[in-house]
């Protein structure tokens, strides 16, 4: 009966969303300690530094991502990279996670008056210091809403691991429908909802972040 | 003793020349105040000093150690020359106290806890002990330049720029402001570019006027005010006294 195949496979779609929080973790980390790194260094670093991040960014904001999976898992191989299919996908996330980024850090600095790093150079802080503590707790803070959106991105794209066989939770509905094809709308209806589910409630949390850590006086009051 | 010497400093924006050989000395603990037009590179002339736009051509000495030498620790010169922004430029993450506090825990190295301890001393020296925890968006701007004033004190400088420090507040909040620069006198070396004649008169040991990138004239306050030497000097602070009106030379 199809009602006891359903129950059968909720294990699987549990596996599944293990694997999928697990993508988006390590995505998102990777994402975030990159895009940091280059953002910072667009912004400060000299020339040809600065020059070849753009370059960065540009390439990896310009490939659809399972073309990216596709080039690491299958492409890289031929010139003796190998990764498995999880950390394949795991740094497709994150690279192109960390380009995404990279553009919502730079525009938070770029929003911070230039006057914060004088002062900060005035109090006898060099450029690193002066980036560490003033430049980037700012701008992570004013980054938060973009963020949350390319955090809720990134969750749901793991989905695409699914095209170089990581067994995410895309993959366990797949089985489940191979198994029994009469569960293929309840399945990924089901699917659907853990999705939505997840998005919605780091929405949530993390608009509760972005309140907490406001700067105070620097909230924009809705004018309805 | 010389404390700050400031020889031949050039400095130009683009093509456009700012500085054209400014030269000065400053003594230990001694207020010089900086006067002149607008456009005539006084805080070109401060942010030269503590190189946060290097001059072009000239030297800095602070107690006979060249900070303009290229191989320099500039860091470590900064922290000895305090400077308050126009316009503030408080860390706006932070509270007043950490505000004061960042420079000591970051730059000087000192335990967090001494450090605020410190801050909240330099804080209630002006004024501000009740605002201590308070965001720079939550203050006025006569609270948030002597916040300004106390992260640079914090620091324990031998000298302190002021860059028009009350150009951007209200006419009534510049008094508490100037109040608390006047009780700095004698204790740290002050140089202090202003358009308050009032302060320039009572406070300074010596006004420097400078028009068009280079120094006219310097003196005492008394001599400039009542014996310019130059026709120029004369004219300006004869403009400036109408225009700010005279009972302020009185406090």
């Amino acid at each position: 009966m199809a009602l006891e195949t359903l129950i059968e496979s909720l294990p699987s779609l549990f596996d599944g969303l293990t694997v999928t929080l697990l993508l988006t973790a390590f995505g998102i980390i990777l994402g975030t300690i990159l895009g940091i790194v280059l953002a910072t260094g667009r912004s400060y670093a000299a020339r040809p530094l600065a020059y070849l991040i753009l370059i960065y960014e540009k390439v990896l904001r310009g490939i659809p991502l399972l073309v990216l999976f596709f080039l690491i898992y299958f492409g890289l191989p031929q010139i003796g990279i190998n990764f498995d299919a999880f950390t394949a996908a795991v740094l497709g996330l994150g690279l192109r996670s960390s380009a995404y980024q990279a553009q919502i850090y730079r525009g938070a600095i770029n929003s911070i008056p230039e006057g914060q790093i004088h002062a900060a150079f005035s109090l006898g802080m060099n450029k690193l210091k002066a980036i560490r503590h003033v430049i980037i707790p700012q701008m992570l803070r004013l980054s938060i809403p973009g963020w949350s959106n390319e955090f809720t991105i990134l969750l749901k794209d793991t989905s695409l691991a699914f095209g170089i066989g990581v067994i995410e939770l895309m993959r366990q509905g797949r089985y489940i429908q191979v198994r029994d094809p009469d569960l293929v709308l309840i399945v990924f209806l089901l699917i659907a909802i853990i999705y939505f589910v997840l998005v919605f409630t780091a929405n949530k949390t993390l608009r509760y972040i972005e309140k907490k850590y406001q700067m105070a006086g620097y909230q924009a009051e809705a004018h309805r | 003793m010389v404390m700050l010497e400031v020889k031949d400093i050039y400095k130009s924006y683009g093509k456009v020349p700012i500085l054209k050989g400014v030269s000065f000395t400053m003594k230990k603990e001694q207020t010089k105040v900086i006067i002149g037009p607008s456009g005539t590179g006084k805080s070109t002339l401060l942010r030269c000093i503590n190189q946060l736009s290097p001059p072009d051509k000239g030297h800095v000495w602070l107690n006979g150690e060249e900070i303009t030498n290229p191989k320099t620790n500039i860091n470590k010169f900064r922290e000895k020359i305090g400077f308050v922004f126009q316009d503030f430029n408080l860390f706006n993450h932070l509270t007043a106290l950490r505000n004061v506090s960042i420079g000591l825990e970051k730059v000087k190295k000192i335990e967090k806890e001494e450090a605020q301890k410190r801050a909240m001393q330099e804080l209630t020296r002006v004024g501000l002990k009740a605002q201590a925890t308070q965001y720079p968006a939550q203050l006025s701007g006569g609270q948030k330049q002597r916040v300004g004033i106390a992260r640079a004190l914090a620091m324990d400088p031998d000298v302190i720029l002021f860059d028009e420090p009350t150009s951007a507040l209200d006419p009534e909040l510049i008094g508490d402001v100037l109040d608390v620069m006047k009780s700095l006198c004698g204790k740290v070396a002050m140089l202090v570019v202003t358009h308050e004649m009032g302060f320039a008169r009572n406070v300074a040991d010596e006004i420097i006027f400078m028009e068009g990138g280079v120094i006219v004239e310097q003196g005492a306050p008394k001599e400039m005010f009542t014996n310019a030497k130059m026709a120029r000097t004369k004219e300006f602070l004869g403009r400036i006294g109408a225009l700010y009106g005279e009972e302020e030379t009185g406090g």
